[in-house]
């Protein structure tokens, strides 16, 4: 009993553990190796890394309840693109020229109300025809860039709205616009997830869906509001982004899918469904961030990153089979 | 009565739907554009899809097994910068077996990972994309690859080469479709690994080990991206780093077109091949009536959403789905 708390304790505190390993080795190896003067662990670096973590870190916050639910999502980085182009394109049309600076919400609405309309069809198909929601969001994934291209060709969506990036640039007790953005979202969801009867079904069903429905859960109606609060997440971590750079390619949020889930597995939700937390998947983009910044700051480039993202999340995977593995042994004795 | 045979004609519909739906779109295309159907059009998207093709027969093994690959797109990346690059330094008598060789490498370490570990082929394959990107980086440097030489060598038949009037890519596509197909239907291994893929624990218990067979899965779906890799390099003799990114997703569209499961267990190579021909003539007909090169991967979206959808009503006997 005491071994499996102790291993539960482990796996659950693992990503913060990591965290500090993160912040200590990078912060030793940028006095050796790094170019720049600065110390790593710089508060306005933190802070920048707690900005830039946002985009990422709000759709993260969104998959993990899918994948608590057993579900995935493929197509948040079409999604995140699709509601780009909205917020920057809505801008311009004629019917809003007469709203002056009020251009600005109604621009928003309309990029959250595309992510959450992507969102609702990804969770209506699930719902409706019994596929899989992995074959359903590959679908949707090709699908929805399909129309992000249709939308403008290969030429970027630009609308540079000074007050917008005033607003993103603006920092309130310290933090950035989207840091708060980022922090505002994960209170809310793990909220929902933890204080709520929509997060506790979500719980259930993720775990055991046959017995969830024999417990007179809706399966459907949890899955689908799932989706489209994805939808809805990917949407605003677009409208967060872009207010700031003003401007989408049509081939922006490819492999955010990667990043999104990486940062899930690395906070240790299951791909299986049913467990899983909302706090430790925002330590996953953390751990994340940190990562790419830190491998930055002493020197390596974008391949590097890549290569070392790609060993973490399959070493986390074998740790993680090694420790539970030692839990049930344990526990049989 | 009638209620009976509208079932029975619904569930027909169902199984052949990939192939009724194929052949509409055929129908269509060509009464749209008369030259859909000539030779010279039908060996041109042949040619275009055998890249596509060889790698989706080679996943069609590790889906039946029960596993996905993510990994293909930027494995074959790194077969084709690593190919070229090769053929330079040591000459492609060389190259190519030693570009073989490092490429199911590769394979054999995800067949590890998902086969004797058992960790999570989704998860594994994913990590496998970012770190054989980074990989791919790294050998380059991020620089492009290019022959020097693109006149005195023989390298370019793969791709450019034709042989009794048919291009070798497609020569090459149905050799390997026929050999994978021999092998997956006619074979003691292939039964294997539909055994595994269909009940991994129930065909352990059955003497069959799941791990070895899943790991040479692995390994044929890594040689089938090498020679992939190769077809590309020989057919630009120049390459960009990140030449086969999104081509693991179209290549899994393609075998779920096919109908193979995702769960494991069921498609056929055959089936695969048909899925990826649906791909590459929806792609030619579209742009032959005139659409943007975009509209493909919304239909691709639509067919494959009905496609699955259709194949599990059939099997369930109801059109919509019973979750409540």
């Amino acid at each position: 009993m005491n071994a499996k708390k102790l291993s539960k304790y482990f796996s659950k505190g693992a990503i913060w553990g990591f965290i500090v390993l993160e912040m200590i080795f990078f912060s030793i190896a940028g006095e050796f190796l790094s170019t720049s003067e600065k110390a790593f662990m710089d508060v306005d670096n933190m802070l920048l890394l707690l900005k830039q973590s946002a985009p990422i870190g709000i759709i993260a916050i969104g998959m993990t309840i899918i994948m608590i639910n057993g579900n995935i999502d493929l197509s948040v980085g079409a999604i995140f693109a699709m509601s780009g182009i909205i917020l920057l394109d809505s801008m311009t049309w004629l019917i809003f020229v007469g709203l002056g600076e009020w251009v600005i919400p109604v621009s928003w609405l309309l990029a959250l109300l595309t992510g959450t309309a992507l969102g609702f069809i990804n969770g209506l198909i699930v719902w409706k025809t019994g596929v899989d929601a992995f074959i359903v969001t590959l679908g949707a994934m090709l699908g929805f860039r399909g129309l992000v291209f249709m939308y403008n060709g290969e030429n970027p969506t630009s609308h540079l709205n000074w007050t917008l990036v005033d607003f993103a640039e603006l920092e309130f007790l310290g933090l950035h616009t989207a840091t708060w953005f980022l922090l505002v979202v994960t209170v809310i969801i793990w909220f929902v997830m933890t204080r709520t009867v929509h997060g506790r079904n979500a719980y259930a069903i993720g775990d055991n869906k046959e017995a969830a429905v024999n417990a007179g859960i809706r399966v459907g109606p949890h899955m689908l509001i799932n989706f489209m609060i994805i939808g809805f997440l990917a949407a605003l971590s677009a409208v967060v982004f872009y207010s700031e750079s003003g401007s989408v390619n049509p081939n922006d949020g490819q492999l955010y899918e990667l990043w999104v889930i990486t940062a899930v597995v690395l906070g240790g939700t299951k791909l299986t469904g049913g467990a899983g937390s909302i706090i430790s998947t925002f330590g996953g983009v953390i751990a994340i961030q940190l990562l790419r910044k830190g491998l930055g700051h002493i020197g390596a480039d974008t391949s590097t990153v890549n290569l070392v993202i790609g060993i973490i999340l399959i070493a986390v995977l074998i740790l993680d089979r090694q420790l539970n593995a030692k839990g049930k042994e344990e526990l049989k004795i | 009565m009638v209620e009976m045979s509208k079932e029975k004609i619904g569930r027909i519909i169902a199984r052949q739907g990939i192939i009724i739906a194929f052949a509409m779109f055929i129908i269509g295309f060509t009464l749209a554009n008369g030259k859909f159907l000539s030779i010279e059009n039908v060996l041109s998207v042949m040619r275009s899809s055998a890249i596509l093709g060889v790698m989706a027969l080679g996943v069609t093994f590790v889906v039946v097994s029960g596993n996905l690959d993510l990994s293909v797109g930027s494995m074959m990346s790194f077969s084709t910068i690593v190919v070229l690059d090769l053929h330079d330094k040591v000459g492609p008598a060389l190259a190519i077996p030693l570009m073989f060789a490092m490429t199911i490498a590769l394979g054999a370490l995800i067949g590890l990972l998902v086969g004797y570990l058992k960790l999570n082929s989704l998860i594994v394959t994913l990590g496998m994309l970012s770190a054989i990107h980074g990989l791919t980086l790294t050998y380059s440097g991020g620089k492009n690859m290019d022959i020097a030489d693109k006149e005195g060598t023989w390298f370019n038949i793969f791709g450019q080469g034709t042989a009794m009037g048919i291009p070798v890519p497609i020569v090459i596509f149905l050799l390997v479709a026929t050999f994978l197909g021999l092998l997956l239907a006619k074979t003691p291994f292939g039964r294997k690994v539909y055994a595994v893929g269909g009940n991994g624990t129930a065909a352990t218990f059955s003497g069959i080990p799941r791990a070895r067979n899943v790991f040479y899965c692995y390994v044929i779906s890594a040689a089938c991206v090498a020679i992939a890799g190769l077809i590309q390099a020989s057919r630009s003799m120049g390459s960009q780093n990140t030449v086969g990114q999104g081509l693991e997703l179209e290549v899994l569209a393609a075998v779920i077109l096919g109908g193979a499961s995702l769960l494991g267990g069921s498609g056929t190579i055959f089936k695969t091949l048909i899925g990826v021909l649906i791909l590459g003539f929806i792609q030619n007909g579209l742009l032959l009536v005139g659409l943007q090169f975009y509209v493909q991967f919304v239909v691709t979206w639509v067919i494959i959403i009905f496609a699955v959808w259709l194949d599990i009503a059939a099997k369930r006997g109801k059109f919509w789905s019973t979750i409540a």
